[in-house]
């Protein structure tokens, strides 16, 4: 279960460092939550809480079987802007993608050039050191 | 009274700001209850207020300036100096401990700081931990369940990525590289950034040994420091150009992942 947990801090993390990177105007709308459709048998749905970035509230489901992840849902995301528009459709899936490909890696911690206080934020390890 | 419950392995995960980074900590529970976690974490502190060329007041800074004396600092302090002339020797002037002509051990530091950490845990009974000190690895025993603990080691040309995944036991991991921080190893004997090498990854028992090996690999660029890497002993070696080309010592392979 502590791969799945860490799986999602990383995903949340993912997400709203890159929502954070520009200012946003304060309209939004958001998108439905769209409640998990009937899972198969062993699977179950883990839903975070509603993370609030400067585009708006983020909110990730994650669809775990076993210890394992298979399936990530964005809940809740902005669609005022093009911009947002543009994060739903090439970013959200690249960091899906990440998200299971780190898992799958089984790491327990990464060597790299060293980080900055600041950057650490934004690493890997971050996300690990989060996820116990 | 209760009778005595199962021991149950849980594991605390913790990170420190110090030392202008982060040091991560995974360890058992039984290092929070005994105190060693929070002693290997005072003792970092204490090792930035000694040797950090960043304050003033260190002993590294008054050194520097030729207000005290070598007898005059903490006794860690002729360690440290010893070490780093060693290393300084053994590279052939790569690894220097006065970056830009004024004494600065930094390139050692960090190392040693983090692996006497890691002995701390060791000393009080901990037979399983990790300590990573901003992207430079001392490991104890394995992740549980008799496997290794699994490194990432970061891909320099694909930030988030990891380029591979190794297998530590009991050992130190350390990488150095401009992906973090920018160009700043500089070449001792030209004075202007080391070129050529992406990040060089150099894996064997010593954390404040590897992580200056790998200092010293990278600022010797990648032809001389693949030589050098296979001189080592006991120590292995890994890189990426920066063209994406990568090398590795023979033995390195032991560590990698059967995947």
């Amino acid at each position: 279960m502590r791969r799945a947990i860490l799986a999602v801090t990383a995903t949340v993390a993912g997400l709203v460092a890159l929502l954070s990177f520009k200012t946003h105007s304060s309209e939004r709308t958001v998108a439905a939550a769209q409640p998990a459709a009937s899972l198969p048998p062993g699977e179950r749905a883990i839903t975070g809480n509603v993370a609030d970035t400067a585009y708006g509230p983020v909110q990730v489901q994650v669809v775990v079987k076993a210890t394992k992840i298979v399936k990530v849902n964005i809940l809740e995301q902005p669609t005022s802007t093009q911009n947002d528009l543009q994060i739903g459709q090439f970013a959200f899936p690249r960091l899906i993608a990440e998200t299971l490909s780190a898992q799958s890696a089984r790491i327990d911690t990464v060597s790299g050039a060293t980080y900055t206080s600041g950057g650490y934020v934004k690493s890997l390890q971050s996300a690990l050191d989060n996820g116990a | 009274m209760p009778s005595a419950t199962p021991v149950i392995d849980v594991r605390v995960r913790h990170a420190e700001h110090v030392m202008g980074t982060v040091v991560s900590f995974d360890v058992p529970a039984s290092a929070r209850a005994d105190g060693s976690l929070d002693a290997a974490i005072r003792w970092l502190h204490w090792a930035d207020r000694v040797f950090s060329p960043y304050r003033a007041d260190s002993d590294v800074s008054l050194l520097a300036r030729a207000e005290i004396t070598v007898d005059g600092c903490a006794p860690e302090m002729a360690e440290v100096i010893a070490a780093c002339a060693f290393i300084h020797d053994l590279s052939g002037g790569y690894f220097t401990a006065s970056p830009g002509g004024q004494f600065d051990p930094s390139g050692y530091v960090k190392g040693w700081a983090v692996e006497r950490a890691a002995a701390l845990l060791s000393r009080a009974g901990s037979a399983d931990h990790l300590v990573n000190g901003g992207g430079d690895v001392q490991c104890a025993g394995g992740r549980g369940a008799g496997e290794p603990w699994r490194v990432g080691i970061a891909d320099p040309l694909r930030p988030g990525r990891l380029a591979l995944v190794v297998e530590a036991r009991d050992c130190a991991v350390a990488t150095s590289g401009t992906a973090e921080r920018g160009p700043h190893i500089v070449d001792p004997h030209t004075g202007r950034p080391a070129a050529g090498l992406a990040s060089l990854t150099v894996i064997g028992p010593s954390l404040a040994l590897a992580d200056a090996y790998a200092t010293a690999a990278f600022a010797m660029g990648p032809s001389l420091a693949r030589d050098w890497t296979d001189c080592l002993d006991g120590y292995e070696a890994f890189a990426i150009t920066e063209s994406g080309k990568t090398w590795q010592t023979p033995a390195f392979a032991r560590h990698l992942t059967p995947t």
